[in-house]
């Protein structure tokens, strides 16, 4: 109760013009971050495990690996979860570093469209090989 | 006077002046391997859409894997997804509340980094065994 008297006398409202202070989405964030990371750790050690076994394979052999439906669903979820992660991760080290306020808005815009078309050129490669190889 | 003085006096205690402590090297680790692995995704987008595309450009990526410097990448890239994997687990930890005390940092440094170390040799012994 006193804390919030003491807060509303010294804080002004151009704050709140100004758009300074918390943006109250830190938590989802924070939390997308994690629930990414539980999926990223399994789903990619079974992707390094996979790779191995099909070290010396051929083209059709890969691809008929991964048009299989367990594993076109387990690739997309992978490169999904891992490009996520990933943008949040870059996000934060942008956010932290690069103290400019240009260069900054433009680093971000440019990593989510960086990352955002590596997904899609994913998406699309797994989804081609699985219906071509399926046929 | 003051202004005379001024310039020479260190600012306040900074990056500079300290010999990084493990825990801070590792913190650091964390965010340059995320960065590399992010770019990481870039060779892995490379080779799906490779195989997607042809035989040929899939044969050509296995070709350039199997070099010494892509074998040089590989293991660079198995030791940075490793090392961020176990210090991401040790994020978890901390998370919850777990591993906060300064000797607990410590201790738990050299569990990530030899579980990291036991991994990548894993993966390049599982690597070789199979073929």
């Amino acid at each position: 109760m006193a804390g919030k008297k003491t807060k509303s006398k010294y804080i002004a409202p151009l704050k709140k013009a100004k758009g300074l202070g918390s943006a109250h989405e830190g938590v989802d964030h924070w939390m997308a971050q994690k629930i990414t990371a539980i999926i990223n750790a399994p789903i990619i050690l079974w992707f390094v495990f996979s790779m191995i076994n099909n070290i010396g394979k051929s083209h059709a052999e890969f691809t008929a690996w991964v048009a299989h439906p367990i594993h076109t669903i387990l690739l997309l979820v992978m490169v999904s979860s891992v490009l996520y992660h990933a943008k949040l991760g870059a996000q934060v080290i942008t956010e932290d570093y690069v103290s400019r306020k240009c260069l900054k808005l433009f680093k971000l815009i440019a990593q989510k469209i960086f990352f955002f078309v590596l997904g899609v050129a994913c998406v699309y490669s797994i989804l081609k090989i699985a219906f071509m190889a399926g046929i | 006077m003051s202004n005379q003085i001024a310039p020479k006096r260190p600012l306040s205690p900074h990056l500079q002046v300290y010999r990084l402590p493990l825990t801070a090297l590792m913190s650091i680790t964390h965010r340059l391997t995320g960065a590399a692995l992010a770019l990481g995704m870039l060779i892995v987008a490379g080779f799906f859409l490779a195989a997607a595309t042809s035989e040929e450009y899939y044969d050509m990526l296995m070709r350039a894997a199997d070099t010494v410097g892509g074998k040089a990448i590989l293991c660079l890239w198995s030791a940075a997804l490793y090392y961020h994997m176990c210090n991401g687990i040790r994020h978890m930890f901390w998370d919850t509340g777990m591993f906060l005390e300064k000797d607990q940092a410590n201790r738990t440094n050299y569990a990530v980094l030899m579980v990291a170390f036991m991994l990548v040799a894993g993966t390049w012994v599982y690597a070789y065994y199979v073929n």
